[in-house]
């Protein structure tokens, strides 16, 4: 079975590739501080869930192209679902199993994968979430293309942070326009496959259970504040 | 309309990643992917080996450890189905297992630090709505 953006080992020489496992570490625990203030009892299963539900449709290619399939990659999902610090230990973990059990990206192309999938997806994923969330209705459907949109904008950007570290550390010249724009262009397709999957599966938890959607959920409770509303979705 | 309680709706998650995993993996599409296919490009192939041309796939090694779930198989046993499904199956359940308990033991921290974070009654949203 293929590996979506997972990079193998020799793919990038190894002072780049360690060089991003350092920024993949600080991006960790920068992210696991994060976390831990946000970690209820709520939070904490639903996190183990969408790390579990995220490994499952990894495993869902889709053609895209003849000959050409892509996966989920799920930084948006979980940053929707949990919050973007819990969001980057999701999909951190999964990234981590794939590679040191199943064989699924290289374990010295760890830092890489982590950087791009983990940390730069989860966070331009996060960012479309609030631009759009602030944007749009407080509908379904608004709901809905903001789950799409993040998810889509978050596989380019994942796949853009591999040219950088292509540019960086390829091992054979490849030309860059030529690079981005199969990489860039490839990626596009798999983002509407990414954003549709999102969609689906963030409406789909918002009509059960609006209050696990970590996205939906106002500003942090304080004691002093009234009762915040449950949910800006109507169901 | 009465929310499901979240008793319900974790073994419910749990049991369609399962399934996904478990059971429709084996339907997905087995073309390579976006950065395999990108990485193939300007090499000739041959029985899926590199035979000439210039491309990033080239500089690929085989993987370090390859561990027993390699390429999502199951070493041993043969029937594809119930390889790429069984390795599915438990890669949901260590990753739910990992994942949890990470996020226990980074909430149990926070909350030791922080004192009275634990002390009060736990949020049940149930009913609301």
């Amino acid at each position: 079975m293929p590996s979506a953006l997972h990079i193998q080992n020799g793919i990038v020489n190894a002072p780049v590739s360690l060089a991003y496992l350092g920024i993949a570490a600080v991006g960790f625990a920068i992210a696991l501080r994060r976390a831990r203030d946000q970690l209820d009892e709520r939070l904490v299963p639903m996190a183990g869930l969408v790390a579990a539900y995220v490994f499952a449709v990894q495993m869902l290619n889709f053609p895209v192209l003849p000959g050409v399939s892509g996966h989920l990659l799920g930084g948006a999902l979980a940053a929707l679902l949990v919050g973007p610090w819990v969001g980057v230990l999701a999909v951190s973990i999964v990234l981590v199993v794939q590679a040191l059990l199943f064989a699924d990206g290289g374990v010295t192309a760890i830092g890489l994968n982590l950087a791009n999938m983990a940390l730069l997806g989860t966070a331009v994923a996060y960012g479309v979430i609030v631009l759009l969330l602030r944007l749009l209705p407080p509908t379904r459907s608004g709901l809905a293309v903001t789950a799409f949109t993040a998810g889509l904008v978050s596989v380019v950007a994942a796949a853009l942070g591999f040219v950088l570290q292509y540019v960086l550390g390829g091992a054979t010249q490849m030309p860059l326009e030529w690079l981005a724009g199969a990489m860039g262009g490839t990626h596009l397709l798999i983002g509407i496959g990414e954003g549709v999957i999102t969609a689906v599966t963030v409406v789909a938890v918002a009509r059960v259970r609006p209050d696990l959607v970590y996205a939906l959920r106002h500003r942090p409770r304080r004691p002093a504040e009234p009762a915040p509303q449950p949910t800006r979705v109507s169901v | 309309m009465r929310r499901p309680g979240f008793r319900w709706f974790l073994p419910a998650g749990l049991v369609l990643s399962l399934l996904l995993a478990g059971v429709v993996s084996s339907f997905a599409s087995s073309s390579p992917d976006g950065l395999d296919a990108v990485s193939r490009q300007g090499c000739e192939y041959s029985d899926g080996r590199i035979t000439g041309g210039d491309c990033i796939a080239r500089d690929g090694k085989d993987h370090e450890v390859g561990g027993p779930f390699a390429d999502y198989r199951i070493a041993g046993v043969d029937n594809p189905y119930l390889s790429t499904g069984l390795a599915g199956v438990i890669g949901v359940l260590l990753v739910f297992g990992a994942g949890s308990l990470m996020f226990r033991i980074a909430r149990r921290d926070s909350a030791a630090r922080s004192g009275s974070a634990d002390a009060g009654p736990p949020r049940d949203l149930e009913g609301v709505g």
